[in-house]
């Protein structure tokens, strides 16, 4: 348990979704050394596009229950419909298992017994190896709740690979967004990177995150991507990181280069690594490093 | 412009003073219903398998969805909104990061504040026996040593505990979520929901600003990224899934999952591909095999993506995307209502 602390991790987060997290640490990935990989987007996995990862193991994703009604035992006396607040459950007394909720009141209080309720599997999770080290992630189920809780376990998954391995460092993908899985991906973090865009939108997000990151008392460094979209702006989140305190690590110009080198599933780094927007990445990897103590040695 | 610049004019109503004085006129309605409850069209949600004639009905709900983030959700749904002006109705559900108001700036007449149902325990009607426990598949209750305590982030508002307590031990308490806010634009009806940060469930939230949909006019929701609870709430029950993608390895993986996911809603749908030349042709095969309309192509280009950047709509600053938009509109409502 005590060696968990040894172990350091990097979330890379945005607040508003395609900003570039992904492709960020993808290049981290090829950059730094001793580290494991974790992608906790699961909604929305998109690392293993470039990582191309050679699956180790895999496992279904468990968690939570759903009602299913026995029409054969049920006697249709209708006090589940009455009782169930999530309106699943229908006049014929079919449960939609897109609205349950998977409370089991319905199961509870049924007066035959009529209604089951089994586990659900919401998801899959992978272990696998790739060129940049091993990398845990893992795919909701369409259509599936439970994304918070398959986060912590992919989470979970990525240190025990790293703790068995000897790997000081993960470097995790975060979802988008600022509720129940961007909050189970950051907590117990070393330190979250936040990529932002010089929008509006970027701005309005980015100040959501960064009060969730303070929130949960973790550092956040902030980086902006495509700055040269709209310099007046970027230069606007810069005014608003420096009255917080928060350190800019770079701003990454606008660069075709991102998308050539996803479509040919390589980090920008591995794609070119003498470009514009990998030698800004680079750099900011390598305050990343400095400022957090990320690598060893 | 200091960051002040985006919060939407009538955030002042929100204060604390003013709620109150809200509830005591009468005006804040809280749901009695939590969570998925509370619905506009609450007999089109329900029932998965319900007639499909009732989707002839005069107008509809059109929502804005994506796998992917950051693909133009916000664009389509703004612009579409504001070309349609007294005819439609703008609804953000996406309240954990809430991005409409930027670009429409509404005039905020109404404000509220939503709340979920808690439990509280009387310890002094407690008996210690614990069954609210047992019931509870979500740990929000637990009796340990002389106490029941309860964590009331991980509460779902199921009232199983209260329904199972053999002392009536249990009530119910309203916890805040977050502030729903209508109004707006001109002609332009307008509601959202922004989620405290540091709260887990969007939810009650989504529904909050689907309950704000209004049957006479076409009502176009902004729905977050992703396809796990909040989107499947964001969209279920609609009429039309605008799936806005970009033309890239990441666009089209999280499409198919978007797809996997309108077809598992039963809803029909089709595509825009938003930067439509930065990328490859993934998209448009798929897109053909599968045979989903692409809808829209909108080309990578600076001045759009700078009108974006400060929160300026295409249809005011760049004149031939207001008759494209309207345009759009007659598109979905084709497909829409083919049988």
């Amino acid at each position: 348990m005590q060696r968990n602390h040894d172990i350091k991790e990097l979330i890379v987060i945005s607040g508003k979704g395609g900003t570039g997290k992904t492709s960020l640490l993808g290049a981290f990935a090829s950059l730094a050394t001793d580290k494991a990989l974790c992608d906790a987007d699961v909604d929305a996995a998109d690392l293993y596009l470039i990582l191309e990862p050679e699956i180790r193991k895999r496992q279904d994703f468990q968690e939570g229950h759903r009602a299913v009604i026995d029409q054969d035992r049920c006697t249709e006396c209708g006090l589940c419909r009455d009782l169930c607040r999530f309106h699943a459950i229908s006049p014929d007394f079919k449960v939609d298992p897109i609205e349950c909720e998977g409370c089991g009141v319905c199961v509870h209080f049924c007066p035959v017994e009529a209604i089951d309720f089994p586990i659900k599997t919401c998801g899959e999770l992978f272990i696998s190896e790739t060129r940049c080290g091993p990398m845990v992630h893992a795919r909701l189920g369409i259509a599936e709740d439970n994304s918070g809780k398959l986060v912590t376990l992919t989470r979970k998954e990525a240190r025990e690979l790293a703790k068995n391995r000897g790997l000081g460092l993960i470097l995790t993908d975060g979802p988008p967004g600022l509720a129940c899985p961007v909050i189970a991906a950051i907590a117990g973090a070393a330190a979250v990177l936040i990529v932002t865009e010089p929008t509006l939108s970027g701005h309005h997000d980015m100040d959501r995150v960064v009060e969730l990151a303070n929130h949960f008392e973790i550092p956040a460094s902030i980086c902006v991507n495509k700055y040269d979209l709209n310099p007046d702006m970027t230069g606007v989140i810069e005014q608003y990181a420096k009255e917080r305190g928060l350190p800019i690590l770079g701003t990454i110009p606008f660069d075709p280069i991102f998308t050539k080198a996803m479509v040919q599933n390589q980090t920008i780094v591995e794609y070119d690594r003498r470009s514009q927007g990998a030698e800004v990445v680079i750099e900011i990897w390598e305050k990343l490093v400095a400022g957090f103590c990320l690598q060893k040695g | 412009m200091g960051h002040s610049g985006t919060v939407p004019k009538g955030d002042s109503r929100s204060s604390r003073e003013e709620q109150s004085l809200i509830v005591a006129a009468g005006i804040l309605v809280h749901d009695q219903q939590p969570s998925k409850a509370s619905r506009a069209f609450p007999a089109k949600g329900v029932e998965l398998n319900a007639d499909c004639s009732r989707n002839t009905k005069k107008n509809m709900i059109i929502s804005i969805a994506s796998g992917k983030g950051g693909t133009g959700k916000t664009t389509i749904a703004t612009n579409l909104a504001v070309a349609l002006g007294s005819k439609a109705r703008l609804l953000d559900c996406d309240v954990e990061e809430p991005n409409d108001h930027i670009f429409i700036r509404p005039h905020v007449n109404h404000t509220e504040t939503v709340s979920t149902k808690v439990p509280q325990v009387d310890m002094n009607k407690c008996t210690l026996c614990g069954r609210c426990q047992e019931i509870c598949q979500f740990q929000a209750i637990v009796v340990v040593g002389k106490t029941a305590l309860t964590f009331p982030e991980l509460c779902h508002s199921c009232g199983g505990c209260v329904q199972v307590c053999p002392e009536d031990a249990i009530a119910e308490i309203d916890k805040e979520m977050g502030i729903f806010e209508s109004g707006n634009r001109d002609s332009l009806g307008f509601a959202h929901a922004r989620l405290f940060v540091g709260q887990v469930m969007a939810v009650p939230l989504i529904d909050r600003v689907r309950a704000a949909a209004e049957p006479d006019k076409i009502n176009i929701i902004d729905a977050p990224p992703g396809t796990s609870c909040p989107v499947i709430s964001s969209v279920k029950g609609t009429d039309f899934v605008v799936l806005v993608t970009e033309p890239t390895p990441f666009g089209l993986n999280d499409l198919k999952l978007a797809v996997g996911m309108v077809k598992i809603l039963g809803i029909p749908h089709g595509i825009i591909i938003n930067r439509s030349d930065l990328g490859d042709t993934g998209v448009t095969e798929y897109a053909e095999k599968e045979n989903i309309p692409i809808l829209m192509e909108i080309p990578f280009n600076r001045l759009i993506a700078q009108t974006y950047s400060n929160g300026k709509l295409l249809v005011e600053e760049l004149p031939d995307w207001k008759d494209r938009f309207v345009q759009l509109y007659e598109e979905i409502k084709d497909h829409a209502t083919k049988p």
